[in-house]
């Protein structure tokens, strides 16, 4: 077992930022991802080094790993972290088998998952996420299809609609849950980070030049496939992305990439039985914490989107706060520094987090949108669990989302519900006379933390060898 | 009459406090009879131990003294259809309890000969004759009891099954509400609740709330010591089929069954860390891997399956693990259920024994007297 200092869970800007700063502040620091290199989602490091596409995600991302490089901190790398220890002890499986580290303090920079609301059609292959389709295009430099159709909401739409355009495919039409007016109203936020507006306004000539169509107010009603395509449709819609009267547009692509949002990746922290909360703007459940992500236990810190959705910039700035205010809790040396350091951490993260905030607004779960699940849809896709049965489960007396999980099995397959988790929990609450997420609950967080092969975990053994328990009474 | 002193609407004859297997079954077979019954429940239905355990329905696990329980009870799973509802997925499937060892052979032909004596249908099969029955197991084995009357359910179903068949029989169902004290009030017991309406009385009372027996029953101040076992449970992803039987090794600390859909569950009562304060905490590393590596040896095709979830269930034990079921002492129409070794599989046959004897009538076995658990009051008592 080694003891660190410090454990930091996910290396994305958030995480690599916190074990750098905590590892220049002194503390003996580990950093675990599943990944086989540093970046995280939006600073993965490409497949192919090099050809250069020279788009700034590659350069901050080239800057984050030089910086991880320089420092103190042991990375394990393609280690999947199974479990986590209220002593904080850490279980990883990696490409030589299990690791076990423990340390002093955490920090949960787990990232997020994307959110998609289910509509009919959307497990039919060729529907991609939006933030798989991002992943495509930035690391593997490959395009989701020769002719793509972008739905949801958020900066997500834009970025992955100019990214394919730049990459030579084309875009069918990019429809927007949110109004021209939703966002205007997030400018002066926007302004508040000028490199990213810009990027932003880069993407819209992009997408200007392209003569791709931007359909406001529209959602996705049905997916079908038409021989080796997927035809589309697509409707007008209200404010919360209910289908309303209006023309109907139909689209025939090879590609339909789709996001709702994200929602912070909290199962470490609630396994952890840290104390959470709901938060719609946030994108979901999250850990309760200070501004520097100081959770409810002691010691355990959450750091970037999974401490609430706030983009990879402000990730950052909130990593380098958290491992700050770790370093200060831990007792580090030259206290006066420390504290001026974070004082200027949470300075520049308030910026960032401005911008960012206002992107999760627009990317939050819109109150109503799952009204428009039908029956029949599917909404545990690893469980093929429709709506219709989580109404059934509702009826016959299921209060509250675990209860809702054991009677329909939704939540229970191997992505162990984390596609399904935020939608059930929204359509169940919307069912109860409370109407409220708290009430509902979420999934309970179990071990192990992603799906492990039960070889990587037995290993070589001889049976005389196994600490068998003594026998209960006859 | 404000907020804070509402009793629950309606008449009630009884009063069952805890909604797992246990007090579910007592209700039913109460408000079958005819009497009025609120079930409270401090979570949601059977989701504590009863929604939690393996569901496995065996005698191999069994102590030998409820042999005769446990087959009774295997009778009413295995005809739920006519009782509850048709709703639990259960499946009548052979048991295989393995000896790997000369130790464990001679442990394994103990135990059987002992549950054999109360009745169980256990027969020693050579190892030839154990791969016929799984041609997946370790070929290294030694010997296998064998027992036909063996199976499983899906437990998390558990509740939805009863919660369909109680609202049917019109008992009353009181959900994430917790009782706080119980008085006497002109001869009827005052349940005080925290969550809902504030109170109920019923001149009847079953105490049936599995290892917060000791709590609940602290209330009416009757002290038995209830012990919490924090039994550890693995499932995997679906696999292709790899066993079609119930499997145990002889010492008991392993149960393994997979599920129609491909599911295989490991338990066998390895322990993690938790009370009946603070619930399920976490599992112990080297109980799983422990857990892990006897299953595996026996089934070698589960090495490359992988785990998606890893829980603990809290079951509860008196100091001579044998059940509390029967009136308190001192304490007429209060009656107590719980603590039954393999409670999951007896549970349903306990449920309406004590329901028998709460109508008056001869139960048609023996109940287990909780007088003979009763301690003093602690003498710690601060307040």
């Amino acid at each position: 077992m080694t003891e660190f200092d410090l454990i930091v869970l996910g290396a994305g800007p958030a995480g690599i930022s916190a074990a750098v700063v905590a590892a220049a502040a002194g503390l003996k620091v580990a950093l675990f991802d599943e990944n086989p290199a540093a970046g995280g989602q939006v600073y993965r490091l490409p497949l192919d080094t090099s050809e250069s596409t020279q788009a700034a995600e590659e350069r901050v991302g080239h800057q984050l790993r030089q910086d991880l490089a320089a420092s103190a901190v042991q990375t394990f790398f393609a280690h999947q972290v199974w479990a986590a220890t209220g002593d904080y002890r850490i279980d990883a499986i990696g490409p030589r088998g299990p690791v076990h580290c423990a340390a002093r303090a955490l920090i949960v920079a787990a990232g997020t998952t994307e959110r998609v609301v289910p509509f009919e059609g959307w497990t039919t292959p060729g529907v991609i996420g939006l933030a798989a389709a991002s992943l495509l295009l930035g690391s593997q430099q490959i395009l989701p299809g020769r002719s793509t159709l972008i739905v949801g909401c958020g900066p997500l739409l834009a970025a992955v609609a100019a990214k394919t355009v730049a990459n030579g495919g084309t875009i069918d039409a990019i429809a927007d849950l949110a109004s021209v007016g939703e966002w205007a109203r997030a400018l002066p936020a926007m302004l508040s980070c000028p490199e990213l507006l810009r990027r932003g306004i880069g993407w819209w000539r992009t997408l200007r030049r392209a003569r791709v169509p931007i359909l406001a107010r529209h959602t996705i009603i049905k997916v079908e496939p038409v021989g080796e395509r997927l035809r589309a449709t697509l409707a007008p819609c209200d404010a919360a992305g209910r289908p309303r009267a209006g023309k109907h547009r139909t689209a025939l692509v090879d590609c339909v990439a789709v996001g709702h949002g994200l929602t912070p990746a909290t199962e470490l922290t609630r396994l952890l039985r840290a104390a959470h909360r709901y938060s719609r703007a946030a994108g979901g459940w999250i850990a309760i914490a200070d501004q520097d992500g100081r959770s409810s236990r002691p010691r355990l810190y959450v750091a970037g989107d999974a401490a609430g959705i706030a983009g990879a910039a402000a990730a950052a700035t909130h990593g380098a706060s958290a491992a700050l205010a770790c370093a200060l809790e831990l007792g580090g040396a030259d206290r006066s520094r420390l504290e001026r350091l974070l004082e200027a951490a949470r300075a520049r993260h308030k910026r960032a987090a401005r911008f960012g905030r206002a992107m999760a607004r627009l990317m939050a779960l819109r109150a109503g949108h799952v009204d428009a699940i039908a029956p029949e849809t599917i909404v545990c896709r690893c469980e093929d669990t429709t709506c219709a049965e989580i109404d059934e489960a509702f009826q016959a007396g299921a209060c509250d989302l675990n209860q809702l999980k054991a009677w329909t099995r939704c939540g229970m397959g191997p992505c162990q519900g984390r596609t399904c988790g935020d939608i059930a929990g929204e359509l169940l609450a919307r069912r109860t006379r409370v109407r409220s997420r708290e009430y509902v609950g979420c999934f309970s967080a179990r071990t192990p933390l992603r799906p492990v092969a039960i070889e990587a975990l037995t290993g070589d053994f001889n049976y005389e060898d196994i600490p068998i328990p003594t026998a209960a009474p006859i | 009459m404000n907020a804070s002193t509402r009793a629950v609407p309606g008449a009630c004859d009884v009063a069952v406090v805890g909604g797992g297997v246990m007090g579910c079954t007592t209700a039913l077979f109460l408000a079958r009879a005819g009497m009025r019954v609120k079930l409270i429940e401090r979570d949601a239905l059977c989701r504590a131990a009863s929604g939690v355990n393996a569901g496995t329905l065996t005698l191999h696990m069994t102590r030998a003294r409820l042999v005769p329980y446990a087959i009774r009870a295997w009778n009413m799973w295995m005809a739920t259809d006519q009782w509850l509802g048709p709703s639990a997925l259960v499946r009548a499937v052979p048991g295989l309890s393995l000896a790997f060892t000369e130790a464990e052979r001679e442990l394994l032909r103990a135990r059987a000969s002992a549950r054999r004596e109360y009745g169980a249908p256990i027969e020693l099969l050579s190892r030839d004759a154990a791969l016929g029955v799984e041609p997946g197991l370790n070929p290294s084995l030694l010997e296998a009891a064998f027992c036909a009357t063996d199976g499983f359910a899906s437990a998390y179903l558990t509740g939805r099954a009863y919660h369909a068949a109680l609202r049917e029989a019109g008992v009353q169902m009181l959900e994430r509400t917790a009782v706080t004290r119980v008085d006497r009030v002109n001869g009827r017991y005052r349940v005080q609740l925290a969550g809902g309406p504030s109170y109920l009385d019923a001149p009847r009372l079953v105490m049936a709330g599995g290892v917060w027996l000791e709590p609940l029953l602290a209330l009416l101040d009757v002290h038995i010591e209830v012990k919490t076992l924090v039994n550890q449970l693995i499932v995997t992803e679906r696999m292709p089929p790899i066993m079609r039987s119930v499997l145990g090794i002889a010492s008991g600390l392993l149960s393994m069954k997979q599920f129609a859909n491909g599911c295989v569950l490991i338990g066998g009562g390895w322990q993690g860390i938790g009370d009946r304060k603070r619930g399920a905490v976490e599992t112990l590393p080297q109980n799983l891997i422990g857990n892990l590596q006897l299953a595996q040896h026996v089934i070698p095709a589960l090495a490359t399956g992988r785990i998606t979830r890893i829980w603990l269930g809290l079951e509860s034990e008196t100091a001579d693990a044998l059940p509390l079921l029967g009136e308190l002492p001192g304490l007429s129409g209060a009656w107590v259920i719980g603590c039954v070794h393999s409670g999951y599989t007896s549970g349903p046959y306990m449920g309406k024994l004590l329901a028998q004897a709460m109508l008056g009538e001869a139960p048609e076995l023996p109940l287990f007297d909780p007088a003979r658990l009763r301690r003093p009051p602690p003498s710690h008592v601060t307040h």
